[in-house]
């Protein structure tokens, strides 16, 4: 895993920004230096790090991995399942785990859970990220030049970064996705648009207030008075020193749409099926999950350890680069 | 520095510019909501009076019901018979029948033959029973844990209260739900199953039928406001005012209580006005997962069903709660923070 922005040395960093205690300033190394050698020290940041690459993978290797351990995505198994109990697995199979099915069977179509859950985090990584990475853009884009800029555009970029987050995110988001038409494609795009046309305003906060004290600093007027053109100082002398609170506050982001998305899901206006969703594996769980709580358990805990994962990286990752923390 | 004589007008212009950017904050959201869901629609293909009636319906209802909102007309002018109704009710007048709708008209449902505005009152009660109960929990025990934490640094107390934290932020209400209901509800028959009672007929029931939702809602927020509280109160104790509060000889707990509370409670102010106004205008998630008959529950029927009405009179009535709860949060400033007022 490589951490963090690598400034040039040359350049002013942020680790140098408050020198307030005496001899914590670190010469001669750089802030993705320090960050890398605070984070090894900080084991459960590094686990959740771990896990984080571990799910990409799953994600990324998922139909190698289910050809391996699983069956099928969408093959039934009739036969794992009772119809006498409603089509759930056999009551003391635990959902109906066996060597064969690892992590059970769905109830009714007895359809391979593990394949469902390998599959689902493709599903969830894949538009959490996307989205992250579309409010991340929007995010900089906008931060910078309300920052850079100033004036009314800041006005008028702050009060459209206030309209967004006043806007009743779920129910906006329900609503809109609904009178779409369904098809996978289009809604997988919808949804990344959506989560991410309403997460960027976080990192477009971040990025203008950053802007607005780096734009003050020697290095920019210095930059300025040898006669650097705006693009040249916003992209050789503020990007690079933003690099870092960007950074965390994606990795920050990226568990909140992954919750966003099992949402959508949960609510029925996630990708349609048949593309396995763990928000909608949820859903159908609620109906089963009296008798069958295996099912239910299984995509809440992949949800819950994805996130977790994130929000531990996420954290760790902050600290690391904190220029404030001296540990 | 204003002068003692010139602050009650630095209040009431204060209070003044708040009401006035509210006032626009919701005007615009309005357009927007109107605009999306009557240009969406249009962009997807389908005819928006088909979404209004819903899939059974004929050709001849379907002109019915565009005539009748006015569908054929222009956005503009759609809009502003909305904003009409919204402060003064409207007739909606299809020929035949007349259906008047008093102000405040959110619009009209026409699968529940009812204007939006009375389904909205039905559905509020029970969203803030939920909203207001498992806010006191997660206030008061997200805040005690985050001052605990901060005040033992470093030790296990502090170590676990964020670990749990962190887990609280990472579980979705829709898991923790289920799971809570499964051990309390179906296996140890500790709370009643079943529908939702009125607080009037049944205090008892009431409360059973919404602990869980309070509480796994309440562990959700008390996880962030924890996090919050313990950042800022770690930040609040370094300060020079804290050490001169000590050094003058007050006892901890009154430096902590008293100065260092009062900077604490700022952002949690207003995260906490943001939270509640949200949550009141549908706890969709919670409300599905307990199947508590609120704002949220009539909002995802409504999406469910394609009632277009309700779902852009619910949007609008929750953006009008976060408004309105952004407003009431910068009042509360001006009282906490003293600085507000004269900036």
């Amino acid at each position: 895993m490589t951490v963090g922005p690598v400034t040039s040395p040359t350049e002013t960093q942020p680790a140098e920004e408050t020198p307030a205690v005496p001899g914590t300033v670190i010469e001669g190394r750089s802030l993705g230096r320090i960050a890398w050698t605070r984070l090894k020290r900080d084991r459960v940041a590094l686990a959740g790090g771990i896990t984080v690459f571990l799910l990409i993978l799953v994600a990324i290797l998922a139909p190698l991995i289910n050809k391996a351990f699983g069956h099928p995505v969408n093959e039934y198994h009739q036969d794992k399942i009772d119809p006498n109990l409603g089509g759930i697995p056999p009551v003391g199979t635990w959902g109906g785990i066996s060597s064969d099915f690892l992590l059970g069977v769905q109830p009714v179509t007895g359809r391979d859970l593990f394949s469902q859950v390998i599959y689902g985090a493709q599903t969830s990584l894949l538009i959490a990220f996307a989205a992250t990475l579309l409010a991340v853009a929007i995010g900089i884009v906008v931060g910078v030049s309300a920052g850079f800029f100033g004036g009314w555009l800041d006005s008028l970029f702050s009060r459209f970064m206030d309209l967004i987050l006043a806007f009743p995110l779920i129910l906006f988001a329900i609503a809109l996705i609904s009178v779409l038409p369904p098809t996978r494609a289009f809604r997988t795009a919808v949804m990344i648009v959506v989560i991410g046309g309403f997460s960027w305003p976080y990192i477009g906060r971040i990025v203008r207030g950053q802007t607005l004290s780096l734009r003050e600093r020697e290095f920019v007027e210095s930059a300025r008075s040898i006669g650097a053109s705006n693009f040249r100082i916003i992209f050789k002398e503020l990007l690079p020193n933003l690099a870092a609170p960007i950074l965390v506050y994606s990795t920050l982001i990226i568990p909140t749409n992954i919750l966003f998305e099992a949402a959508l899901s949960f609510l029925g206006v996630g990708v349609p099926p048949p593309t396995p969703s763990w928000g909608r594996l949820l859903s159908d769980a609620v109906q089963f999950y009296e008798y069958d709580p295996m099912y239910m358990f299984v995509p809440g805990m992949a949800i819950f350890i994805t996130v977790l994962a994130f929000n531990l990286f996420g954290d760790g990752l902050r600290d690391a680069l904190d220029p404030k923390a001296n540990r | 520095m204003a002068p003692a004589d010139g602050r009650p007008m630095d209040v009431t212009n204060y209070i003044l510019r708040r009401v006035l950017t509210s006032a626009v904050l919701m005007i615009i959201i309005s357009m927007v909501t109107f605009g999306v869901f009557f240009m969406v629609p249009k962009l997807a293909g389908t005819n928006p009076a088909e979404l209004y009636v819903g899939k059974q319906a004929t050709p001849a209802d379907v002109a019915a019901t565009a005539r009748k909102l006015g569908l054929d007309q222009p956005v503009t002018v759609q809009y502003a018979r909305f904003a009409k109704g919204l402060v003064a009710g409207r007739d909606f007048d299809d020929g035949p029948n007349k259906t008047h709708c008093d102000a405040p008209c959110f619009g009209y449902s026409f699968r529940n033959d009812r204007p939006v505005w009375p389904l909205l009152l039905d559905r509020l009660p029970v969203t803030i029973s939920l909203a207001i109960g498992a806010a006191i929990i997660w206030l008061i025990g997200g805040v005690l844990a985050g001052v605990i934490s901060a005040l033992r640094r470093g030790g296990a107390l502090d170590r676990t209260v964020m670990v749990l934290a962190l887990a609280g932020v990472s579980l979705p209400i829709y898991f923790t739900g289920l799971l809570a209901q499964l051990v309390f509800v179906h296996t140890l028959h500790w709370l009643p199953g079943g529908e939702y009672v009125n607080f009037a007929d049944d205090p008892a029931g009431w409360a059973g039928k919404l602990f869980l939702g309070w509480v796994t809602l309440a562990l959700l927020y008390a996880a962030t406001y924890a996090r919050l509280t313990r950042a800022q109160m770690l930040e609040t104790v370094g300060e020079d005012y804290i050490r001169t509060a000590r050094a003058k000889g007050l006892r901890e707990r009154t430096v902590i209580a008293k100065h260092a509370m009062r900077s604490v409670l700022t952002p949690i102010v207003t995260i906490f006005g943001l939270d509640i106004g949200s949550l009141l205008g549908g706890a969709i998630l919670t409300e599905s997962v307990f199947g508590l008959p609120g704002i949220g529950r009539l909002s995802i029927d409504a999406v469910n069903t394609k009632d277009l009405p309700v779902v852009l009179g619910v949007t609008l009535f929750g953006a009008l709660f976060i408004v309105l709860a952004n407003f009431i949060v910068d009042l509360l400033y001006a009282v906490i923070d003293p600085r507000v007022r004269l900036g």
